[in-house]
Formats: structure tokens, C-alpha cells, sequence
């Protein structure tokens, strides 16, 4: 069978699916068929808050594929699942139709208050959901391709590369906060209706975009798998490991390249499609390059070159963010700073990396 | 009333008694007989005059309640008035808020007051009063004043207060009937840039009851203007430019040693120069009385603390990471958090108020309409003596050799017994220290907050990249240009839009030419 070919030796995915799997089951019920009062019961807040961790954890995985396979180091990642999230958002607003606080048919709110006659070209077709999910991928995908073809087609590689991409959301994020972009200026698209037919404030709803999230993360943890087990991606690991000879021995380096950076961004695209439903917002500073750089550390964290390390460094950092901001909201960037430093400086492999060499002392000792 | 104009009219006495009759002939409801009155107070030397004069404009003469003495009057914070006698300046006590009684003046007074002030300033000491005098004489647009002007020209040595002379005087005879006056006066007026002169030119202009000859000539007048303010404004332009480069310059010249020796990215490169600007204001903070000094204290202060601080990095966490250039930018910007944060819970999220010293302040003006202000000014030359520090120390002395030795080949430099560990530390020193030092320079700038140097780091790399890796002249001429260039398209495209081109440049001029403006000579497959 396919999944066990692509996870062949690799103890750590086949629990990372079956703690997914096992999700996608037990939170639906308990959100949905355990009484309220019961102990068992999931409020639809944790459910979202756990659909947010999934679809971080997606984003993760299409960067630690960059990143962990290709020694791409990108910190402007979160401009393609922003975009992602911008395509969805774009749906969603019009959706919302003459719900809006003006009532206008047509034109989103934003856009009566700018004085705008109608939509802009670029928002037509957007109230077909499959035109969406199209944009969704195409955007993210488009962009990194004429991103990724410019930069490696000139060899431009290392920390040259991290500043440029860096700054590619730097400039995406000034440019979505100017009205005149369309997309709603500082406040960005919010105050959605419904998906699909279906209202987001019901419970039923939020549960699908979790388990469509869940979904979506095993599907991207296989496909990822899929990549780095086939000889592509034999090569683009090469291409990490020693660029200049996989060049000499006759590979076109930066085809591989941007092939698997495409893919990634494509993913990040869909991750942040998926987002937007569940935190009912999409804004410019989801270009910040703290964002984008933040996402960098729970991959670091996790493990890189594991994929579902990826995943957990996601889920842990992201939870450590939940309970700190909560409580001691001072201290948080102090952790995240320190966090940088310790795993960069001590756990260069990670959780996964860190967790693999005990065992793997452990059976050599035995 | 006509106990006023007896005053007025009876013969003086003497200077002082003549004086006293005049200021209290200020107390009338009339108008026209509190100007006759300041025009008359305006022609005598008394030592009192200036003074009343300049109550009466602010408002603040006042005549004694159920009296007519005249008194300069300050408002008191728990209400009423400190009263001062206007004619002797002896103290009259304080008053309650009844106490006295304004002497109002309108607005064509106060116009007639601000020409007549400036008509007594005509004869100041200093030149620089007079020149003050002329401007105020000019905006006041009071033609009465013209004879004071041409009386002062005959007595005139001053070079610049003479120029002024004659700017003035042209602006008045532009209002002068249909004749040759004032068609000379119209030719000779297109090189100046004074508001006046423009709106008195377009006035001309439009005003068809004039003689065509002279609305043409105002009309050509007008366009030499327009040309000159064009070109000045592209002077301007390029200023600031060469003002926002020099900045760029400050900032990416740290960057660039580090980067050229180590190949590093130091991601806390913008909080070191935060900490630069912080200790600029804490430097005021600790000697709140020798503010003019300040800069020169905070300059060693910075360059001291910032370097400490980036050779703790260095310790800490960078010699660990060596060789391997992305780890280590990751853990830069964790440090680069932590700092912010750190200042954040020092001092305070919100931005903390640097004060400028009186040297800095004020602008230099090369021309009518064409001024820069000092600090910007300053601040480029001060870049450029940094620049030509770093340049002597690199090509100089014994570190920089070893430091441009290591640039070129860190193993080879090892094998010639340089002891590279060592060179690693000095530079980073070295270039944390004048991230400090540009810290200094911005808090001249832009508001000293926790997010200060946050901007800095992506356009100082952009800078060292466009520049050239480990290149000094590099570095300065990119950052130069970088700074003039934004500037221009600003005007055009708006700020935003500008750095998004500016960055979409760089990406493209990347392509082109992977090693920067000016690379390195080398052989090197790989890094």
C-alpha cells in the first residue's frame, strides 16, 4: 500500500497520522455528543483553537519541506499562506452579500465606505467557492514560482536568499496595508457570514473546518512524503546537501528548487485558506516578518527534515503561546527569544532529532 | 479725545516727558489714535519704548482700574495680574482679575505694531537683528515703512543686511504705480523666492486695469520663478536623499564588516543601534543641565555599550554557530527579541522624548526659498567621518589588516598566525559599536522606541547586498544612492509604493549581479 511504502522506518509519522486520525474522530464527538456538562466535553473554542495549531502545523510542514529538504531558509513563508488566506477571504466577503453594514449587494463594506463604484476585476469571480480554492493555490503557487525562478536561476542561495524573501513580505505587507490595494487596508477582510451555506458561528461548521483541516494536514504530510521519498526529491536533498556538486554531476539545480519551493508555498497557500474560516479574520500583519520568522523556530524546534516534527514544534510553540500571552504577556517574547537561541545553539536536530538520539543510545547501549 | 490729541500736539519738554505723554495717549477707544500714538512712541529712543511696544502687540498692556496709568500687565497662574508701571518699569504690585483694564488693539494695529517694532530693530547692533527687522518690515506690507528702509540703506555696511535691503525695497516697489519703478522692480524680483514677491506677482498678473507691458513682464517673472523653485526643490530633494543615505550608511556600515568577516547576519543589528538611541536619552536623563553636550557624551557612550553588548553576543551565542551562517541568523533575531523586549520592560513601550540640542536645531539657508535644516546636515557629515574612521582603522592599522586578511581568506589568514577567533570578537565590537553610534544620530531623527531599530535591518542588508559584501566604499556609494533615489520616486509614487520599488529593484539588480555593486575579487565556487 502506498502509506506504508511512503512511511517505511518511520515510527514517528505513523503516530503522527494515527494521533491525527484519532482526532478527527474523538473531537467531533466530544464537541458535538458529550453533554456540555460532562468532563469529556470540548468547548467549540477549543475546537477552533486546535484547528488554528492544525493549519499551523500544515504551514510548518511546507516550510520544514524547503527548508529541511532543500536548505532553503525562507523567512517569508507567511506571505504565501497569507495569500492563501486573502483568496479565502475574498469568498467569504462575498458571501456575506447584502448582510453587510451598508447592505450593499455587491461590494464588501470596506469598499462603499472607500466610495468605490464597483468591484475591482481582480474580485470577480471570487463568489464562485471552486474559483476560490483555484485562487488559493494559483496565488501563493504563481508567486513563488516568478520568485523562486528569479532567485535560483541566479544561483542567489544562504542568508542572501532568507533577506530577500524576508523582504518580499516586508513589501507584500506595506502594500496590503494601503486602501487603494482593494483588500480592505489595515483591517483587512472580517466580519464573514457563512461558507458555503453553512453559518461560521455554528458548531457544526467549526467541527468540519477542524476535521477539513486534520484532513488537510495528512494529506500534506503524505504528499510531502511522497516528494522527499521519490528520486526528485533524493535529488533535492542532494541539491541541500552539496548544491554545487549535484550541479557538476549535471542536475539543473535550480529547477528542482523551484519545483519544491512552488509546492511549499502552494501548501502554506491552502494552510492559510484554511485558517481564515476558523479565526474569522485576515489582516496585513499576517505578512509581518515576525510571523514569518516565528514560523521558522517551530519547525527549528520540532526537528527540521522530519516533516512531522515540523508539525509538533508547531503545535508546541503555538500552545506555549496560547498559555503565556495569557497569562504573562511580558514574558512571551522573552521565551521566544531565548527559544531561538537554545534551539539553534543546543537542539540543532530538535525534539524529534534530540528524542531519536536517546533512543537511539538507549537500543545501542542494549 | 481732545484731551489726547492735546497731548500729542503740545510741545515736548523733554524726550522722557514727551514719552509718558505718548504712552498715555494709548488710552483711547480710538483706534486711529492708538496708532498715531505707537507711531510716535516708535520714532523715540526712549528705553522704555521698545518694551511698551511690544506689551501692547502681545497684549499685554493694560491701563490701572479707576486710574489712567498704563501698565504692562502678566497674567498670574492663581488669576489676576502682576502689574509693572509702562512708562517708569517700576513694579505696581499684584492686582486681582478686575484689577486693570486692557488696552485692545486689532489687527491692523497689530500689523502696524509688528512693522513698528521691526522699524526700531532696523538700527539693533546685530546684524542679524536687523536682517530679522527687514523680513518683518516686509510681511507687515506696510508701505509707510519704506522710508525707514531707505534711510537705513544709505547707513548700511553689513554685505547681507544690505541684500535684504534691496530684496525689501524691490517688494515694495512692486506696488508702486503703472511706471518704470515698478516694471524694474517686477524684472528684478523673478530670482526671488519670497511668498510676497509671488503673491504680489500673480496679483499683478491678473489685474486687468494694468498696463500689458508690465502683466507680461509679471507673467514672465512669474515663470522664472516657478523654474527656480523647480530647481530648487530638486536640490532639495536630493538632500534629503543624500540625508536619508547617510543614515542608510550609518546603519549597514556595521552590518557590513561583520557580514564581510564573518558571514554573518546579525538580525540584533537594529537593536543595537535602539540601544544607541536609549542611551543618548539616558544620557540626558543623567546630566539634564548640559543638553548641548549630550551628543558628545552619547557618541563614546553608544559606541562603548553597543559594542560591549555585540561582543556579548558574539560570546554567547555566535562563536557557537560558526560556519553555520543560518542558524545563526535565527538566533540573532532571537536576541535581537529579547533586547526589545528587555528595553520595552526598562523604560516603557511607548517612545521616550530625546531632546536636540539648541546647535542642532534651526536650518541653514543657502537661498530664498532653499533652506536644510542642521541636523539633517550634520548628521551626513557625521556619517562621512564615520565612514573615514572605519576606512583609516581597515586600512591603517594592525586590526584592520588582520581583518581584511580574514575577509579574504579566513584559513590562509589562520596559517599566516592570525589568530582569527580574536578578529572575530574586534569586529564585531567594532561594528556593534557604530551601530550605537547611528543610534545616536537617529534619535536626532525619529521617535527612540522599543521598535526603532526593527525597520533598520532589512534596509541595511539591501544596502550591504547592493553594495557588495565586506566593501566599504560599497556600502557608502549604495546607501547614498539608495537614500537619493527613494527620495525621488517618493514625490511620485508615495512612500509606500517608493520602498516597494526600491526592493523590487534590489531583487532584480540581484539577478545581475549576484556579488553587489562592487564584489569582491575571488575565485571561490562556494562560500
Amino acid at each position: 500500500m502506498l502509506v506504508s511504502r511512503l512511511l517505511d522506518h518511520e515510527r514517528g509519522g505513523w503516530a503522527f497520522l494515527a494521533v491525527l486520525l484519532a482526532a478527527i474522530v474523538v473531537v467531533p464527538f466530544a464537541n458535538l455528543m458529550v453533554p456540555e456538562s460532562s468532563v469529556f466535553h470540548l468547548s467549540t473554542y477549543t475546537v477552533t483553537l486546535l484547528g488554528k495549531y492544525l493549519c499551523y502545523a500544515l504551514l510548518a510542514i511546507a516550510l520544514d519541506l524547503v527548508w529541511g529538504y532543500c536548505g532553503i531558509l525562507s523567512l517569508g513563508h507567511g506571505a504565501f499562506f497569507a495569500l492563501g488566506g486573502y483568496a479565502m477571504g475574498m469568498y467569504l466577503m462575498r458571501q456575506v452579500g447584502s448582510r453587510g453594514v451598508y447592505g450593499h449587494p455587491e461590494l464588501p463594506d470596506f469598499m462603499v465606505f472607500l466610495d468605490w463604484e464597483s468591484l475591482p476585476w481582480y474580485w470577480l469571480g471570487f463568489d464562485q467557492f471552486w474559483f476560490a480554492m483555484l485562487m488559493v493555490m494559483f496565488v501563493p503557487g504563481l508567486l513563488a514560482f516568478v520568485f523562486g525562478w528569479l532567485a535560483f536561476r541566479s544561483r542567489v542561495s544562504g542568508v542572501y536568499l532568507s533577506i530577500m524573501t524576508q523582504a518580499l513580505t516586508y513589501a507584500l505587507m506595506l502594500a496590503f496595508f494601503r486602501n487603494e490595494m482593494g483588500f480592505g487596508g489595515n483591517n483587512g477582510l472580517t466580519d464573514f457570514k457563512d461558507i458555503l451555506g453553512a453559518s461560521l458561528q455554528a458548531d457544526t461548521t467549526r467541527v468540519l473546518l477542524f476535521v477539513s483541516s486534520a484532513v488537510a494536514l495528512a494529506t500534506g504530510y503524505l504528499l510531502c512524503r511522497y516528494i522527499v521519498t521519490s528520486k526528485l526529491g533524493r535529488v533535492v536533498t542532494a541539491v541541500r546537501d552539496a548544491e554545487a556538486r549535484t550541479r557538476f554531476i549535471g542536475y539543473q539545480v535550480e529547477l528542482y528548487q523551484v519545483w519544491i519551493f512552488t509546492v511549499s508555498a502552494v501548501i502554506a497557500g491552502i494552510a492559510g485558506a484554511l485558517y481564515v474560516p476558523q479565526v474569522g479574520i485576515i489582516n496585513p500583519s499576517e505578512f509581518q516578518p515576525l510571523n514569518s520568522i516565528e514560523l521558522v523556530v517551530w519547525v527549528a524546534l520540532g526537528g527540521r527534515g522530519t516533516l512531522y516534527g515540523a508539525a509538533l514544534g508547531a503545535g508546541l510553540v503555538n500552545y506555549f503561546k496560547t498559555v503565556l500571552t495569557g497569562a504573562l504577556p511580558e514574558v512571551w517574547l522573552f521565551v521566544l527569544g531565548a527559544l531561538f537561541v537554545v534551539v539553534t545553539v543546543l537542539l540543532p536536530k530538535g525534539v524529534v532529532g534530540m528524542w531519536n538520539q536517546l533512543t537511539n543510545r538507549e537500543s545501542n547501549g542494549q | 479725545m481732545v484731551l489726547a490729541l492735546g497731548l500729542l500736539m503740545s510741545p515736548p519738554v523733554s524726550a522722557d516727558d514727551a514719552f509718558s505723554a505718548a504712552v498715555k495717549s494709548l488710552n483711547t477707544r480710538s483706534f486711529a489714535e492708538k496708532s498715531s500714538a505707537a507711531t510716535l512712541i516708535a520714532g523715540m529712543t526712549h528705553p522704555r519704548a521698545g518694551v511698551v511696544l511690544e506689551a501692547m502687540l502681545t497684549g499685554n498692556l493694560y491701563t490701572k482700574r479707576r486710574s489712567d496709568i498704563v501698565v504692562i500687565a502678566s497674567a498670574l497662574d492663581q488669576g489676576g495680574y502682576r502689574l509693572v508701571d509702562a512708562i517708569s518699569g517700576e513694579a505696581l504690585g499684584d492686582v486681582g482679575r478686575r484689577g486693570a483694564k486692557k488696552i485692545s488693539v486689532n489687527n491692523g494695529l497689530r500689523k502696524q505694531l509688528r512693522g513698528l517694532i521691526a522699524g526700531r530693530q532696523l538700527n539693533h547692533a546685530d546684524f542679524q537683528d536687523r536682517i530679522e527687522a527687514v523680513e518683518a518690515i516686509v510681511v507687515s506690507g506696510d508701505i509707510q515703512l519704506r522710508p525707514l528702509l531707505v534711510s537705513r540703506r544709505q547707513l548700511e555696511q553689513e554685505v547681507a543686511v544690505l541684500e535684504a535691503l534691496d530684496n525689501a525695497l524691490v517688494i515694495f516697489d512692486l506696488d508702486v504705480g503703472n511706471g518704470a519703478v515698478r516694471l524694474a522692480a517686477i524684472k528684478a524680483s523673478a530670482n526671488n523666492l519670497h511668498p510676497t514677491v509671488r503673491t504680489k506677482l500673480t496679483n499683478i498678473a491678473s489685474d486687468q486695469s494694468l498696463d500689458p507691458e508690465i502683466r507680461g513682464a509679471a507673467n514672465q517673472a512669474l515663470l522664472e520663478l516657478e523654474a527656480l523653485a523647480n530647481q530648487y526643490q530638486i536640490v532639495e530633494t536630493f538632500f534629503f536623499g543624500l540625508s536619508l543615505g547617510s543614515i542608510l550608511v550609518l546603519a549597514a556600515i556595521g552590518l557590513s564588516i561583520t557580514f564581510g568577516v564573518m558571514g554573518v547576519i546579525n538580525m540584533a543589528h537594529g537593536e543595537l543601534i535602539m540601544i544607541g538611541a536609549y542611551i543618548t536619552y539616558v544620557v540626558q536623563i543623567l546630566f539634564p543641565d548640559i543638553i548641548e553636550y549630550s551628543l558628545l557624551i552619547a557618541v563614546p557612550a553608544a559606541f562603548c555599550v553597543s559594542g560591549i553588548v555585540g561582543i556579548m553576543i558574539e560570546r554567547s551565542v555566535i562563536q557557537f554557530l560558526y560556519g553555520r551562517p543560518l542558524e545563526t541568523l535565527l538566533a540573532t533575531f532571537g536576541v535581537s527579541l529579547i533586547l526589545q523586549q528587555a528595553v520595552r520592560s526598562l523604560f516603557s513601550p511607548l517612545n521616550r522624548a530625546v531632546l536636540t540640542p539648541e546647535w542642532m536645531s534651526g536650518s541653514l539657508e543657502i537661498a530664498q526659498g532653499l533652506s536644510i535644516t542642521y541636523n539633517r546636515l550634520y548628521i551626513f557629515f557625521f556619517a562621512l567621518l564615520v565612514f573615514a574612521a572605519l576606512l583609516l582603522i581597515l586600512q591603517r592599522t594592525r586590526l584592520g589588516l588582520e581583518v581584511r586578511a580574514v575577509t579574504q581568506n579566513r584559513s590562509m589568514a589562520k596559517a599566516m598566525g592570525i589568530r582569527s577567533a580574536r578578529v572575530d570578537i574586534m569586529t564585531f565590537g567594532l561594528g556593534a559599536g557604530i551601530a550605537g553610534v547611528a543610534g545616536v544620530a537617529l534619535s536626532q531623527l525619529t521617535n527612540v522606541g522599543p521598535n526603532l531599530g526593527q525597520g533598520y535591518i532589512v534596509d541595511s542588508f539591501m544596502v550591504v547586498v547592493f553594495g557588495g559584501v565586506g566593501n566599504l566604499w560599497g556600502t557608502l556609494v549604495a546607501g547614498l544612492s539608495l537614500g537619493v533615489v527613494n527620495k525621488f520616486i517618493e514625490p511620485v509614487a508615495g512612500a509606500v509604493v517608493a520602498k516597494i520599488l526600491v526592493l523590487i529593484f534590489i531583487i532584480l539588480f540581484i539577478q545581475k549581479r549576484p556579488r553587489g555593486l562592487f564584489p569582491q575579487k575571488g575565485r571561490a565556487v562556494e562560500d
